[in-house]
């Protein structure tokens, strides 16, 4: 009796403990936690830490045995100092703006083009020029830039043979800064527009029909109804992807890497471009990772410019 | 202000699906017509044809007199209200109302003068910085209904614009229509499936079934008078009986015979409408609200029937019972007072005057 009384009560004190521990691990905020870490720890790892160890990196000196000393800036700030006084360094600054605005622009403006021309196709039809289309972007983009400076080249440009063709003379592609700097647009947006068209694809495939419908019949002309319906529609979506893009093109490096390498005379440079010139090329790593440090506050600013606005009309709509 | 006319419109989709396969329709100035009739039968097809959201296979359409065919739908001077309201989701409810008049180049003050009129009259005033998001069904509902009526077209088009509503903002939303239609009084044409609707609304309800109009005609004239099987069945709820049944001929006089072995006399003054078909058999067609109990009554021609309920539903102001004749579901109105129970005979009486007698060779009713 005793015996059995005993039992009874440890497996019940038993049964206690593990329904607590139990209880902890159901709790919802554990759970959560518990889900999420897996992603903490890829955030932390390939982002926070690599982020953290770029801006002490920029802090060093060329050897990285010390801090950069600075004339006017604090200790530590002196590979932005001279970045600052460095006319090249300006001129990859307004180099890269110009690639990415031109580029994001030419991007967005081909990509919703072909996705308007793409919707209003029969669906049969759709799913084939979809896929041809989207052939740019899946290719990796340093292959496709050989084939491309291949066209480029000055003695055996196809591009430039095809130009005879119709008696214009040939471009020096690569050979002059403006033409490096159009070629490097060309190619980018040779390469980004399909996203673009993908993702205007499939905004213009959510705007209800009936949309349309009432501002035809509201008295609307078809550019009106872009104007007024299909352009608010998508803008959330026109100016997430064009931040995206923003981001990704302000930091691309393959394409002026493979085409120009930077030249002419450093002429077509841009902010990665510059960086791994400096940093590895120069093995100047401290400098080459304040060059690359330099990327984000533009981007921040860009961004949230971008997410204010995209989040006041989520408010508003939907 | 206008009248409509359709003249042999045919519309057929690809893969040679007859959507409306020539329909004649004269629509006067000021005239609510309701298009009404099962769920795929072409209502909403026509009315896209007389929008001009639908391109018109063969035929004609004239809105006040000129031809439309190839006039698109912004020049056609029309105003349409959707089933799900096709609200612009990004502008406020004002600038929904005032986007027609701003595109055709209104003075600002007049879109202003007409936009609030229109919200005074739709009860929508304090919502008119709002975004369409922010509004409940009946609001978006009435804010559609004003972007009709800031543009003062010629006609307009309705596409069960009731449709995503509950049941008892319908009933309201239905007088808010009707009345506004008594206010500014423009020819409209208004498509749905729920013939309370059409019946309420409509100056005249056009039944169509499969692609061709059955009947036109006012609400009464349907109800009391309907051209064929089909809208003797479709106008009126609870649905009319069809019972099919033999017409006898003695001595001059002529009576149905049931298939449970009832007779029931054909009133004296039918008999020479029906005479053709004595012998033949026909399908016995009355309403359950002329199939009713017993009781004295001041109506002619009241025939005596027995029958077993199987089904009572107990309404309140009134009770239903269903019944089966050969196969053929039956029911009847009865007074709740009346007591009646599942299996036990019930005495009814048919309301001959009321009834129809309907060819089933044919189903037109004779
Ligand atoms: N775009 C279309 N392509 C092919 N068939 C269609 C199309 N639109 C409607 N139909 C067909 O036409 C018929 C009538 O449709 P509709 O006018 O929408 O009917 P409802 O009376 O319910 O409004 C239906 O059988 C429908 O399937
Ligand atoms: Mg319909």
């Amino acid at each position: 009796m005793a015996a059995d009384g005993s039992l009874a009560v440890s497996a019940a004190s038993g049964t206690g403990r593990a329904s607590s521990l139990e209880r902890f691990a159901r709790r919802r905020s554990t759970i959560a936690f518990l889900m999420t870490l897996p992603l903490l720890v890829v955030v932390i790892g390939l982002v926070g830490y690599p982020a953290a160890y770029g801006i002490y990196l920029s802090t060093l000196n060329r050897r990285m045995t010390g801090f950069m000393e600075g004339d006017w800036l604090p200790t530590g700030l002196g590979n932005f100092e001279i970045l600052f006084d460095s006319d090249t360094f300006w001129m990859v600054v307004w180099q890269s703006c110009i690639f990415a605005i031109s580029a994001v622009l030419l991007k967005a403006l081909i990509g919703f083009w072909l996705a308007h021309m793409l919707h209003h196709i029969p669906t049969k039809g759709q799913r084939k020029w979809r896929g041809m289309l989207l052939v740019p972007w899946v290719i990796p983009p340093a292959l496709s830039t050989l084939g491309w400076w291949w066209m480029f080249d000055p003695s055996y440009s196809s591009i430039n043979w095809i130009l005879n063709i119709f008696a214009v003379p040939a471009v020096p592609w690569l050979g002059e800064p403006w033409w490096a700097r159009a070629s490097v647009i060309i190619v980018n947006v040779w390469y980004g527009a399909p996203f673009f068209m993908i993702m205007y694809l499939a905004a213009l495939k959510s705007v209800p029909e009936q949309l349309y419908e009432a501002a035809a019949i509201d008295g609307a002309t078809s550019w009106q109804r872009l104007r007024y319906v299909t352009l608010p529609m998508m803008a959330n979506i026109i100016s997430i992807t064009v931040l995206f893009s923003l981001i990704v093109t302000f930091a691309n490096y393959d394409i002026v890497r493979v085409l120009t390498n930077g030249g002419p005379r450093d002429l077509t440079h841009v902010f990665a471009s510059y960086a791994f010139q400096v940093g590895i090329l120069s093995s100047n790593i401290p400098r080459g990772a304040a060059v690359s440090l330099f990327m984000f506050p533009i981007l921040a600013v860009c961004a949230f410019f971008v997410l204010r606005g995209v989040t006041r009309r989520n408010k508003e709509q939907m | 202000m206008a009248e409509v006319s359709l003249r042999r419109i045919v519309k057929a989709y690809e893969g040679d699906v007859q959507a409306v396969k020539g329909i004649n329709l004269e629509i006067a100035d000021h005239e609510f017509v309701v298009l009404v009739g099962p769920s795929g039968c072409g209502k909403s097809t026509t009315l896209r044809m007389i929008a001009g959201l639908e391109e018109i296979t063969a035929g004609d359409i004239a809105i006040g007199g000129t031809v439309v065919n190839d006039i698109p739908p912004r020049d056609r001077d029309i105003a349409m209200v959707f089933q799900n309201y096709a609200l612009y989701p990004h502008m406020s409810v004002y600038d929904n109302m005032a986007f027609g008049l701003t595109l055709r180049k209104f003075p600002k003050a007049e879109i202003d003068k007409r936009v609030k009129e229109a919200a005074r009259i739709l009860d929508i005033t304090p919502l008119l910085e709002r975004k369409p998001k922010a509004l409940s069904g009946g609001q978006r509902q009435r804010v559609a209904m004003g972007r009709a009526i800031v543009r003062d077209p010629k006609v307009f088009l309705f596409d069960e614009p009731l449709s995503n509503l509950d049941a008892k903002l319908r009933v309201q939303m239905r007088t808010e229509i009707k009345k506004v239609h008594q206010t500014v009084n423009t020819t409209t044409i208004y498509v749905t499936h729920d013939q309370v609707e059409a019946m309420t609304l409509a100056d005249r309800v056009v039944v169509m079934n499969h692609g061709i109009i059955e009947q036109v005609g006012p609400p009464q004239e349907l109800y009391h008078n309907p051209a064929t099987k089909f809208v003797a069945g479709f106008i009126g709820s609870p649905a009319m009986n069809f019972i099919p049944a033999r017409l006898e001929e003695t001595s001059g006089a002529l009576r149905l015979m049931l298939p449970d072995g009832a007779t029931l006399n054909v009133p004296e003054a039918r008999v020479a409408r029906y005479r053709s078909h004595a012998g033949k058999p026909v399908l016995f067609g009355i309403r359950p609200e002329h199939l009713t109990d017993d009781k004295p009554t001041d109506k002619t021609n009241p025939a005596p029937l027995t029958l077993t309920p199987e089904v009572i539903e107990p309404m309140g102001m009134e009770t239903l019972a269903h019944f089966r004749i050969d196969g053929a579901e039956v029911s009847a109105r009865l007074d709740p007072a009346t007591p009646a129970a599942v299996g036990q005979p019930l005495r009814l009486i048919a309301h001959m005057d009321q009834m129809h007698i309907i060819d089933p060779t044919n189903d037109k009713v004779l």
